[in-house]
């Protein structure tokens, strides 16, 4: 299977490739995906006061569509507003790195894990 | 040292020249062009002798009578031939067979076609190692059955079955037992003097001969009947019509006789580079061998490296050819039905990777697959959660996770 320059162009140079304290309170976590299923992406974001993404990093366990998916969304969901990050389609990273269809999931797996962390982002900061 | 680098033989192997410079001389009009079915003629005389010479060729490798061996386009076809053409000569002694979960597609697929037609399948499953416990066998073995159909070398873990006891077994029963050989031939040694196999399916492509042909040994004592699956001028004794593509027959005749005259040697070779292959990972944390060592055949070495996935680990490989269980190279979204069988868990079969080394490999070329392996390995668990979560102790296994 051929992959487009920017699936693989991610692949090589993923971007944002790290871990923050999941313990932190102004830090979301989102984990999706299965082991059994071949793909597991861990997406955090650092919030700051405004509800602006500050700070963005990954970990995914994929095939390449997968780890070019989660690390274009660390691109893209930093400097946004939390409402604005959850408007991310999983459609838009699909045309932008110009997935086939057998590898729209992954895009769908990036969207679920930018919804995942900012859920995570606000039970933590509504319990206080 | 030329890239990329070749290392999946059990897939396919280039053509041997010595066996492409053969192929060429029944091709052109100066060539020996002619139908071997041609009898009126020097044309067809010349084609025919190339022929016999080539089946006698195939047979000598398998010590059988050269009229043992009909031809086919592939071992797929030769598997279709075997089981269909057994299942509906011999049905009315019984609609029972009984083959192995990790067949190769050619064979359980042709078991299913059998199923919607009325046939009952035992499909075995094997231990973790990849053999088949006999007694397991033994005991799946009923009065009416009629074939057995096991494969000699298994395509994706490279593991060796026992078909000289499984023919016993069978022959003490009256059952048949076709053997899939198309992973061993010119690999192991074959003999169908001792081996009480009554089918055997080959293929060229596997031992540096042309794609698109392939042979069916049948027995002729005792007999085997077959009811033939195509049909036309009775080519083959009736059992395989069609006109005998010559180049291609004389090309399996020569990748055939050399492989008789190599192998022993050829096969110490293999097997360095194969030892060498699986030392040099051996400093790697966390890496699995899919399928018995020791009952093995020279070139395969199927290993998975836990928490990486396989396909994005072929995309690191571009310098090299290798093939991956995992389910993104293919369209479908399963992992190896192989790995599966024998108990891998799914982690483990997305992770595997199938290196296949054969005549052309060179010590040159395992090192360069040893050293980039190890750095990719490396890079994509840096990026891999489950590497981290591996390391920070978590059981994986313990993890709800969402299934998609």
């Amino acid at each position: 299977m051929a992959y487009s320059d920017k699936v693989l162009d991610h692949y090589e140079n993923p971007r944002n490739v790290g871990n923050m304290d999941k313990e932190a309170k102004n830090v979301g976590t989102g984990m999706v995906g299965a082991p059994a299923c071949g793909d597991v992406m861990r997406l955090q974001i650092q919030v700051n006061e405004q509800g602006v993404i500050e700070d963005a990093k990954f970990k995914t366990y994929g095939c390449g569509s997968a780890i070019a998916s989660s690390s274009l969304l660390t691109e893209w969901v930093k400097g946004k507003t939390l409402e604005e990050a959850q408007q991310i389609k999983n459609t838009q990273i699909a045309e932008e790195l110009a997935l086939p269809p057998v590898k729209v999931h992954c895009s769908v797996l990036a969207e679920d894990a930018i919804k995942a962390a900012v859920q995570d982002y606000a039970s933590k900061n509504a319990k206080s | 040292m030329k890239l990329p680098i070749y290392m999946d033989y059990s897939a396919t192997t280039p053509v041997d020249p010595r066996v492409a410079e053969k192929m060429c001389q029944f091709l052109t009009p100066d060539g020996k062009f002619g139908n071997p079915a041609s009898r009126s003629h020097q044309f067809g005389w010349d084609a025919d002798e190339a022929v016999e010479q080539a089946r006698r060729d195939v047979a000598a490798l398998l010590n059988a009578n050269p009229k043992e061996i009909v031809w086919t386009s592939g071992a797929t076809e030769s598997d279709n031939l075997a089981i269909k053409g057994a299942a509906h000569f011999y049905q009315r002694q019984g609609k029972h067979i009984i083959t192995c979960k990790t067949e190769h597609k050619a064979v359980l697929d042709t078991c299913r076609q059998l199923e919607r037609e009325g046939f009952e399948v035992t499909y075995l499953d094997p231990e973790s190692n990849g053999l088949i416990d006999l007694g397991k066998l033994e005991a799946a073995m009923r009065d009416d059955t009629i074939l057995v159909s096991i494969m000699h070398v298994n395509n994706e873990i490279g593991v060796v079955q026992d078909i000289e006891a499984i023919g016993e077994m069978t022959r003490a029963r009256k059952i048949l037992f076709h053997v899939d050989a198309a992973q061993s031939a010119g690999k192991i040694p074959l003999d169908m003097e001792r081996a009480k196999v009554d089918l055997l399916s080959l293929s060229a492509h596997k031992i540096y001969g042309p794609k698109g042909i392939g042979a069916l040994y049948v027995r002729r004592k005792p007999r085997v009947r077959l009811e033939a699956q195509m049909h036309g001028g009775g080519h083959e004794r009736g059992m395989r019509s069609g006109t005998l593509p010559t180049h291609q027959i004389v090309g399996m005749g020569e990748a055939f006789r050399i492989a008789k005259e190599e192998m022993a040697q050829e096969n110490e070779r293999i097997i360095q580079l194969r030892d060498r292959l699986w030392n040099g990972f051996k400093g790697m944390d966390e890496i699995y061998l899919n399928g018995d060592l020791e009952q093995r055949v020279a070139g395969n070495l199927n290993v998975s490296f836990a928490y990486v996935e396989g396909e994005s680990l072929i995309m690191a490989l571009k310098d090299f050819a290798v093939s991956s269980g995992s389910a993104c190279t293919s369209a479908s979204l399963e992992p190896s039905y192989v790995l599966r069988a024998i108990g891998r868990e799914d982690e483990l079969a997305h992770s595997s990777i199938r290196f296949s080394i054969g005549r052309f490999t060179t010590e040159e070329e395992v090192d360069y697959v040893i050293k980039t392996i190890s750095d990719q390995v490396n890079r994509l668990r840096e990026l891999s959660p489950l590497w981290d979560m591996f390391k920070e102790g978590v059981d994986l296994k313990s993890v709800q996770w969402a299934a998609h």
